[in-house]
């Protein structure tokens, strides 16, 4: 057994659970703020990298394409909060969350409608080849993309950890997590709330869809990520920001070993389903749970 | 005024207690029957036949299997494509390997196969709810297929996968074409939605919509939630499994387990919440919703382009058709939780006033 | 006042009873006993702990401390960690302060799951629905149907009971508890938030119950009418300590139960 490899598939696993990470982001933000699991958040990581990505193509500049894809996704949040989100206001999280389903078919048909549906590669100008240094002194090949995915989410969960924390906004919207009507009583506007939130999560997905269109190509694939984000989600607890980062190195990293040793005990493929599986069994001992709150029921 | 129930008394709890009280139901019913298994295969032509009626009765079937589990029981699953998998895989195998049992036996046999399956991956229901059972059950939808793909026994060891679905035959008579295979369907299908109808509204039926509305509850009052949530599991994948044994031996033809993907679990889970949740009527009717949307859809838009003189790509109509979907669930969620049955029931209540305005 | 069974003996004991959320001491160490076809009230102050104590004596929570004794046929038994189920088919059947009804379903189907336990028929024989489920379903549907009569609810019955007002609904969670036929009704609160007719009305009722099926009631109520004019005996609970056993007419004029109603520092 090669402890450099061993190495090499670990941390090649943690930086793809970091990437897992960025799309739970986006749950995590929704569900934080709105007690809605949005399952929709997948096709929102398509359709934002769909619209950067075709927009780059018909020659507008990178910058501004980012700018004007922001502007859409926030037009998406404030729509979406406003025709589906608002009408079902006091129905049960179920029906909420069947709600997102219908969404994701919509905005799927949407994206491809729009753009077309061939595929599309993306360029950041970081390319997914292995570090130098790094593979010259040790041995191990971990790839510059991997990294800077990894700074990226980094990043992104720092200042969103910050804006929950120290912010009015992030302060208003905990409390709209936490009860609806008690945070209308003390006066929270709730739907420019909502609509605010939507529209992060929107950034959120955008951020999301650059890292993964770069790396597998913009393509209906994408919005599959959705699922892999369960499992990150299940072992991180819906409602935490750090949360979602655990949940998907624990993810990310359990997926890969157990494909590269596993898998091939068994004939490979592992990775469809093993996430899976795990969620499954730590729901089984905790079911609110890494970071979630304890659910009682009281008669 | 057709439809009134002036004059029908129920001097028993028997007469109270049918599934079709009012008299006028009963002629319905009757009609119903009687065109779907006389005058259809009379009449119908092919295509209607194994493209569009037959399909519309498996996946009722399917429907019917997860209304079960989520509808009355209030267990959210996704994965219904998996327990329909089991059922078409093990089916091929019963004729495949012991072809003295017969098909009916077989797709029993399946069916049960599948059962045990849901028993299996039901039991996480024990300890977690709602949305993260939904994923539990993502779970079980990805590991069969998985298995499935991987173990060669279950394919006769067939090279990408792909089986192909035997002949039926039923006491020396074959059922290898579209009405007699639609018949077959039709009669298999009735008869389970009449088990179904009867086991939903006996105590087990209500022991399901007790632990779907409040389990702390209904554990207070003596219903078994261990036993309870299992069997929801076991007689929907039941369900579940012979709609998938059907889907291949009535339908399809030849199966690859990727047809058996979390699309069609998602298309299955459309169908409830459009028909009906917790409705019998309402599997049907979201089957039927969904199978004929397409070809609705197709027809128009084959119009549109015919009177517009421009050619729709194939691209754009099903594109088109993901964001009606998509929007016709967002709809029905706002509008009428409880589906089409609900808008059929009011429609009924209406009816045996009209046409009385009060 | 004329009441149609006479009080028998002890039929359910609680001896030091000590429950505990986390921190929070819910019951101290109550013990009180109820009798055979007796009505027995438990009051206190809000957070005295009586629901907590009807939820030990059901089976809802297991306590630290302390057993819980029923006498069924004769015999005592001894429960230290019984269950809800084991409750129910003990003969306990209960009623919840907040309404624990099946809003999905109609009020009979609510009340024909009060029949559950006695029900034999396995699901296939009901799916086929021949001979023994048929005749099963319709004998139980007859049982319901007079717990309804009693009741006076026929005029809902094919209503879904999400569609009650609260009053009806409290009475129909009370048909539900009947259907079971107890031995030992737990009432908690079951005339909360109903206004003059309809407590009236449910006091008949009770009474009734008391009356027609013997059965023994332990309830929990905040209404001192109520409690004065029905109850056979009274406990009083106080921040989780009994403070109090006895006739209506005893507790009333008991100074540490005045104390604890009127909020002097103790």
């Amino acid at each position: 057994m090669n402890v450099s490899f061993f190495f090499e598939v670990l941390i090649g696993g943690l930086l793809a659970g970091v990437m897992y990470s960025l799309v739970a982001l986006g749950f995590v933000l929704i569900y934080k703020a709105s007690g809605v699991f949005n399952f929709a958040q997948g096709a929102m990581v398509f359709f934002a990298a769909l619209t950067f990505v075709s927009l780059v193509e018909r020659g507008v500049n990178f910058w501004l394409a980012l700018v004007i894809t922001l502007a859409v996704m926030v037009v998406l949040g404030i729509a979406t909060e406003k025709v589906v989100l608002r009408p079902l206001v006091n129905q049960p999280p179920i029906t909420l969350f069947m709600a997102t389903i219908g969404l994701t078919f919509v905005l799927e048909g949407l994206s491809q409608l729009v753009w077309g549906s061939q595929p599309h590669g993306l360029e950041l100008g970081i390319q997914d080849v292995p570090m130098e240094w790094l593979s010259k002194s040790t041995g191990i090949n971990i790839s510059q993309f991997d990294i800077f995915a990894s700074g990226v989410a980094g990043i992104l969960v720092a200042v969103l950890a910050l804006f929950f924390q120290y912010t009015r906004i992030g302060r208003a919207l905990r409390a709209v997590a936490d009860d609806h009507q008690a945070a209308l009583a003390v006066g929270i506007p709730l739907k420019h709330i909502w609509a605010i939130v939507w529209s992060v999560a929107g950034f959120v997905a955008l951020v999301a869809g650059l890292m993964w269109g770069a790396r597998n190509g913009v393509q209906y694939a994408l919005t599959f990520i959705a699922l892999k984000a369960l499992p990150v989600l299940i072992l991180g607890g819906f409602e935490s920001v750090p949360g979602a980062i655990i949940g998907g190195l624990i993810v990310g990293a359990s997926e890969k070993l157990a494909e590269v040793y596993i898998g091939p005990m068994v004939g490979g493929g592992i990775e469809s389903w093993f996430a899976y599986v795990v969620a499954l069994l730590f729901l089984l001992v905790r079911p609110q749970g890494l970071f979630g709150e304890k659910i009682i029921d009281r008669v | 005024m057709l439809y009134r129930e002036a004059g029908q008394f129920k001097s028993t709890y028997a007469e109270d207690q049918q599934i079709f009280p009012i008299r006028q139901d009963r002629v319905a019913m009757v009609a119903l029957l009687a065109v779907a298994f006389v005058l259809v295969p009379l009449m119908a032509n092919q295509y209607w036949l194994s493209a569009i009626l037959t399909p519309l009765l498996i996946f009722a079937l399917a429907a019917l299997g997860l209304n079960i589990l989520t509808g009355y029981a209030g267990q959210l699953s996704l994965g219904t494509a998996a327990f329909m998998a089991v059922g078409a895989f093990m089916a091929y195998n019963f004729v495949l390997r012991m072809p003295w049992l017969g098909v009916i036996p077989s797709f029993v046999l399946a069916g049960l196969c599948a059962a045990a399956v849901g028993v299996v991956f039901g039991l996480p229901s024990l300890r977690i709810k709602g949305f993260y059972l939904a994923v539990a059950t993502l779970a079980c939808q990805f590991f069969v297929l998985w298995v499935i793909q991987r173990w060669g026994w279950i394919t006769n060891n067939s090279a990408s996968g792909v089986i192909t679905a035997q002949k039926m035959e039923i006491l020396g008579y074959a059922f290898d074409t579209p009405v007699t295979k639609y018949l077959l369907t039709l009669a298999l299908v009735a008869a389970m939605a009449l088990l179904a109808k009867n086991l939903m509204r006996s105590e087990t039926g209500r022991a399901f919509m007790a632990v779907r509305d409040m389990d702390v509850a209904a554990d207070v009052i003596g219903i078994r939630m261990m036993h309870t949530k299992l069997l929801a599991f076991a007689i929907s994948s039941f369900y579940c499994g012979v709609a998938g044994a059907m889907y291949a031996f009535c339908y399809l033809g030849t199966v690859e387990p990727e047809a058996f993907n979390l699309d069609l679990s998602f298309r299955v889970l459309f169908m409830i919440i459009i028909g009906g949740v917790g409705s019998i009527l309402g599997s049907f009717i979201g089957a039927a919703f969904i199978t004929l949307l397409p070809i609705l859809l197709s027809v128009l838009f084959a119009g549109i382009s015919h009177l517009l003189g421009v050619e729709i790509p194939h691209a754009v109509i099903s594109n088109l058709e993901l964001i009606i979907f998509g929007s016709l669930i967002v709809f029905f969620l706002i509008v009428e939780p409880h589906g089409l049955a609900r808008l059929w029931q009011i429609g009924k209540e209406k009816l045996r006033l009209w046409p009385f305005p009060h | 006042m004329n009441r149609a069974q006479s009080i028998g003996e002890s039929v359910l004991s609680v001896e030091g009873v000590s429950l505990a959320f986390g921190g929070v001491r819910a019951l101290s160490e109550v013990s009180f006993d109820v009798r055979e076809h007796e009505v027995r009230a438990i009051i206190g102050p809000n957070g005295a702990g009586k629901s907590s104590m009807l939820n030990v004596i059901n089976g809802v929570y297991h306590p630290q401390q302390g057993t819980i004794k029923l006498r069924r046929d004769g015999a005592w038994r001894e429960f230290h960690d019984m269950d809800s189920h084991e409750a129910a088919s003990m003969g306990i059947a209960r009623t919840f302060q907040n309404i624990a009804l099946f809003k999905g379903m109609t009020v009979l189907d609510n009340v024909m799951t009060g029949r559950n336990l006695k029900m034999r028929c396995n699901f296939l024989e009901q799916a086929l629905w021949l001979g023994r489920a048929k005749k099963e379903e319709l004998a139980h549907r007859r049982a319901v149907e007079e717990v309804i009569d009693f009741l006076e609810i026929q005029h809902v019955r094919k209503t879904p009971v999400g569609r009650l007002p609260y009053g009806l609904q409290k009475r129909v969670e009370l048909a539900r508890a009947l259907a079971a036929e107890p031995s030992l009704l737990l009432l908690d609160e079951p005339m909360a938030g109903m206004n003059m007719e309809e407590k009236q009305d449910m006091c008949r009722f009770v009474l009734d119950v008391n009356d027609h099926f013997g059965t023994t009631i332990v309830l929990i109520e905040h209404d001192m009418g109520v409690v004065m004019d029905i109850s056979d005996r009274v406990v009083v609970l106080d921040y989780g300590r009994k403070i109090a056993d006895g006739t209506p007419d005893e507790v009333r004029a008991n100074q540490a139960v005045i104390d604890a109603y009127l909020g002097v520092a103790h």
